[in-house]
């Protein structure tokens, strides 16, 4: 190959990444040497390199520039996918910032696994071959392992940690073994260079078995039914911050990393990887509907929740188009800004006597005690449902239209009538909120770094329909990008 | 994009919303806010009535043209952000601000907790309803549409009866379910014509293999929200657990918005569909007007009666939609009106003895007129109105539907006019129980008339039943143009299809089954 004639690759393209890595060696260094707490410092220190990363992500080109022997990818698919994950890791960050002082996790690693987690992120997005990406999911899966145990004090979050752990290494064994199956019926682990060989000679059974293999572990990084098992536990056992960061971030990097492999790699082979994944959209949004109606615990139900939106994601992704592309886009941005919302909603559930409270039962006529937070959170309700006009709603209707423009009614029918069973438990947090009567209130006022990220998603979520051409347009822009 | 005209519909329909915001900024303590919050709810209210007013004056009943035209950019693309309102549409949003201020009347005393809350999802209801019937854009009503459905889910959750969270629920998650669908076909018609204007639209020709599914897709949303028999059983729910002012609103004009929809998309934009599927409207429309009549005869509630009596009345408005003809839509427009006003009527009647006794019982009652002439008057005059005697406003729509039915299917006119018989037995049975007799009652002892507040929210009802009932030409005049344009669409429509060889009515069903 020419380019391994050049021997120091171009690393302008990867200078965001470059930054984290060094930036969170720098902010390990100071917790490391300064004998006093750093976590302050070191959370203010990580947003402000995620600040910095999202201004060098923003100014790099939009057109495709291939670096690191063509393993690594800049194009304007990546850089939105990009900013959506350090938008969706400074809020999980700028979220915990009182609530690891105040639930005695107060330890300057975490604001630092999240950066490094955050890394792993954005290298999986602009992965274009099989080992920068095992890289890339390795690096983002075993910080967030920690992270879920963080609490190392808790039980529940030791556990969850380890069932993530376990259960996470499983996939990632999978991966290797779909990437060596690739590896060895095509002779490359480049994306571009696996498209083009299955182009010109087709699929055998061995590259089938690889792509299985591999969308195996993929679904298992979005959390898609049937690989879904770990999320309710691992939602509900770690610390809440953490929680919100794994239904944002993570998923996001996995997607846009899900979209690359199936669109970069494998476009050709669509009708074989299309079956499975209409298969997982639909059994993602079923389960996602029903298990969620019996849930009592809030973070299980937004775990339940997750699954059935990674499921509503993934029908673009079915639908296999420029506008599917678009949807999954535009359903991920939203699904980011409505997510830390409740997460900051979920968050303010604080008594002074009992501490974090987290029974949906708990909520109870919350609308007269906090008139402001419970019409916050039951917007959000209504809007993750998909009930117009919030922006939960144009989520659905961009994702859906790509499924009926590609034909795919079945899917859309059983997608759409998921919807008004998942609006079932929505209905019921908002039941809860507003029609029962008082139970005893929580801890007034909302700190002021929930009320920042709460406020700025709330506004999003309801005015969303007022200007929403903006963000059609960098979606569409950015899924141009990805389909030539 | 304004022709150089005011955005009059924006006006109209955001002014409300403009209200809410008012309201919320009013400060909450105690009893003094609680009292402003009424007069700032009712000044808006009645502002926007007289506002919409205008619409009225300014429209031009000689075309079938959509007036007072707005669109400017939205969604991208196709997508825009289209009002305007044509014959079939202005009335409904006259209907819908006349109603606003008696509801807000209604509410006076009987709700005396979290008064702010109610007016806001009062008025943000207000805002969408209205929206609905000015959307000239399928993705901005379906907008409308659907938002309607979180303030009226929280006025029935929040404020209603026994088992509200009950009947809330199955409200929500009933039209929910259909109206989701409807989003598929919206869709579908937009990747086939490439937009989602209305107007563009209404001159579309779909493919009639895909008319089929999308009319039933729109039907599924319709049919519910109508309600139709067999979906309609979260109406007497709804209406049972809802506050008064919830039942004058979801009776007078959110069941309305499924009448609507049938005329402004399911027979002008699917004729040959709509002619295949007439006599399957034709059979639920009578079932609806029989079945539930005689349901509504053996009820024991007022409101559950009232309510089943609604969907009697809506059986005779899809039927007189699709006879397709002039005096059938007319009549099925004019009977929506009429239904409007005077279902909300009732249901106003029902909530002032229900505020002054608590139950709603017809036991519980019986010989007010002793106490209550005022009152009885009122009553009467509404009970009439609902059975359909003429000389008010109800007689005039029941008896075009049922014109414009006979000359299209002889059986179907005759058992509706059974429903009418049956509608007179369970409306008169109803008034001699509560009203007539001797006041045995107890309790009834110290009942009072009507008050002043009571008077002023019955009487522009009254005054409206009996003008239209006598003088029914303002009404017609407005829809008749543009009745007949969708009439002559629909026509010619199935004429191009007979001619290109299609089979229209049953036959057609063979082919379509067989061709699939």
């Amino acid at each position: 190959m020419e380019t391994a004639l050049v021997p120091v690759p171009d690393l302008n393209p990867a200078l965001a990444e470059i930054i984290l890595a060094v930036g969170a060696l720098g902010l390990l260094m100071l917790g490391a040497y300064t004998k006093a707490s750093t976590t302050r410092l070191a959370s203010i220190g990580a947003v402000l390199l995620f600040a910095v990363a999202a201004i060098v992500v923003i100014g790099q080109p939009d057109s495709r520039v291939l670096t690191f022997g063509g393993s690594f990818v800049t194009d304007g698919f990546g850089k939105f996918m990009k900013v959506l994950v350090l938008i969706g890791s400074a809020g999980a960050i700028v979220m915990s910032y009182n609530f690891i002082r105040r639930e005695n996790m107060d330890r300057f690693e975490f604001p630092v696994l999240i950066v490094l987690a955050t890394l792993g992120m954005l290298m999986m997005v602009s992965a274009n071959d099989l080992i920068s990406l095992y890289v890339g999911l390795e690096l983002q899966s075993l910080s967030l392992y920690i992270i879920a145990a963080f609490n190392r004090d808790s039980a529940r979050s030791t556990e969850a940690g380890l069932k993530y752990f376990v259960l996470g290494a499983l996939a990632s064994g999978m991966m290797l073994y779909g990437a060596s199956l690739v590896y060895g019926f095509t002779g490359t682990t480049n994306f571009d260079l696996i498209a083009g060989i299955i182009r010109t000679e087709g699929m055998s059974l061995g590259l089938i078995f690889g792509l299985v293999f591999i969308l195996a572990a993929l679904a298992f990084k979005v959390s898609a039914v049937p690989f879904h098992m770990w999320t309710p536990d691992v939602y509900e056992g770690a610390p809440t911050p953490v929680t919100a960061f794994f239904a944002s971030a993570p998923k996001i990097a996995a997607m846009a990393l899900f979209i690359r492999v199936m669109m970069g790699a494998f476009p050709d082979a669509s009708a074989e990887w299309r079956q499975i994944v209409v298969f997982i959209s639909i059994a993602s949004m079923l389960l996602g509907a029903f298990a969620a109606i019996g849930q009592t615990n809030i973070k299980r139900l937004m775990a339940y929740s997750s699954i059935g939106h990674m499921g509503y994601a993934l029908v673009g992704l079915a639908a296999g188009t420029e506008e599917g592309v678009r949807g999954i886009i535009i359903y991920l941005t939203i699904y980011l800004v409505m997510n830390l919302g409740v997460f900051c909603c979920i968050l303010a559930m604080r008594r002074k006597e009992e501490g974090m409270v987290e029974d949906i039962a708990d909520l109870a006529g919350l609308s007269r005690h906090q008139p402001v937070l419970a019409f916050l959170f039951s917007m959000l309700m209504f809007s993750l449902a998909g009930v117009p006009p919030l922006a939960g709603f144009f989520a659905k209707y961009f994702v859906f239209l790509s499924a009926i423009e590609a034909g795919l009614y079945t899917l859309a029918v059983i997608g759409v009538l998921s919807s008004v069973v998942g609006a079932f438990y929505y209905l019921r947090v908002v039941k809860v909120i507003y029609f029962d009567e008082p139970a005893q209130p929580f801890e007034a006022p909302l700190a002021s770094e929930l009320r920042v990220v709460l406020g700025a998603s709330s506004i999003v979520t309801l005015f969303f329909f007022v200007y929403p051409a903006p963000l059609i347009a960098l979606a569409q822009a950015a899924a141009g990008a990805l389909l030539p | 994009m304004l022709d150089g005209q005011f955005p009059i519909l924006s006006l109209v329909t955001f002014l409300p919303l403009l209200g809410a915001l008012l309201i919320l900024l009013v400060p909450s303590r105690a009893e003094v806010s609680d009292q402003n919050v009424r007069w700032a709810a009712l000044w808006v209210t009645c502002g926007t009535f007289l506002v919409s007013l205008i619409i009225w004056v300014r429209f031009d009943p000689s075309t079938a043209d959509f007036q007072m035209v707005e669109q400017a950019e939205w969604l991208g693309g196709a997508v825009t952000y289209h009002m305007g309102v044509d014959g079939i549409s202005m009335l409904f949003v006259i209907l819908t601000t006349f109603l606003m201020p008696l509801c807000i009347l209604a509410s006076w005393e009987s709700i005396q907790h979290r008064v702010k809350e109610y007016m806001i999802a009062f008025l943000v209801l207000e805002t969408l309803m209205i929206g609905v019937f000015c959307a000239l854009d399928l993705v901005l009503f379906y907008l409308f549409f659907e938002a309607g459905l979180i303030p009226m889910f929280l006025i029935i959750g929040v404020w209603g009866g026994a088992r509200r969270v009950y009947a809330s629920f199955k409200f929500f998650l009933y039209t929910f379910a259909g109206s989701v669908l409807m989003l598929l076909a919206i869709m579908a018609m937009y990747w086939q014509a490439g937009t989602t204007d209305i107007p563009t639209l209404l001159a579309y020709d779909f493919p009639y293999g895909m008319q089929y599914w999308l009319w039933l897709a729109f039907f599924a949303s319709f049919a519910v929200k109508m309600p139709m028999w067999p979906v309609h059983t979260w109406l007497p729910d709804a209406h049972v657990e809802a506050p008064t002012a919830g039942s004058v609103i979801l009776a007078g004009i959110l069941l309305k918005m499924g009448g609507y929809g049938f005329l402004r998309f399911s027979l002008p934009m699917f004729p040959i569909a709509s002619d295949l599927f007439a006599p399957l409207v034709f059979t639920l429309s009578i079932i609806a007007i029989v079945y539930t009549s005689l349901v509504a005869l053996v009820q024991e509630d007022i409101k559950k009666l009232i309510a089943y009596s609604s969907v009697a009345h809506m059986g005779f408005v899809t039927m007189g939609i699709f006879a397709m003809n002039e005096q059938g839509v007319q009549g099925g427009i004019f009977q929506m009106l009429s239904h409007g006003w005077v279902s909300g009527a009732l249901f106003l009647c029902v909530g002032v003895i229900y505020d002054r006794m608590h139950t709603r019982e017809i036991a519980a009652y019986g010989g007010l007129v002793q106490r209550m002439p005022l009152y009885a008057f009122a009553f009467m005059l509404f009970t009439m109105a609902n059975v359909g005697l003429p000389g008010t406003s109800g007689f005039v729509g029941e008896f075009l539907t049922i014109v414009g039915t006979f000359q299209v299917d002889t059986r179907v006119a005759s058992v509706a006019a059974l429903g009418v018989i049956l509608a007179a037995c369970y409306a008169l049975f109803l008034y001699r129980r509560v009203i007539f007799g001797e006041l045995e009652k107890e309790t009834l002892k110290n009942i009072m008339d009507l008050n002043r507040r009571e008077v002023l929210t019955l009487a522009p009802l009254v005054v409206t039943t009996i003008f239209f009932g006598v003088y029914p030409a303002p009404i017609m005049d407005v829809t008749a143009v543009s009745v007949e344009n969708l009439i002559a669409g629909y026509e010619e429509a199935l004429e191009t299809f007979t001619a290109a060889g299609g089979t229209t009515g049953f036959t057609n069903l063979a082919g379509l089954l067989g061709g699939q």
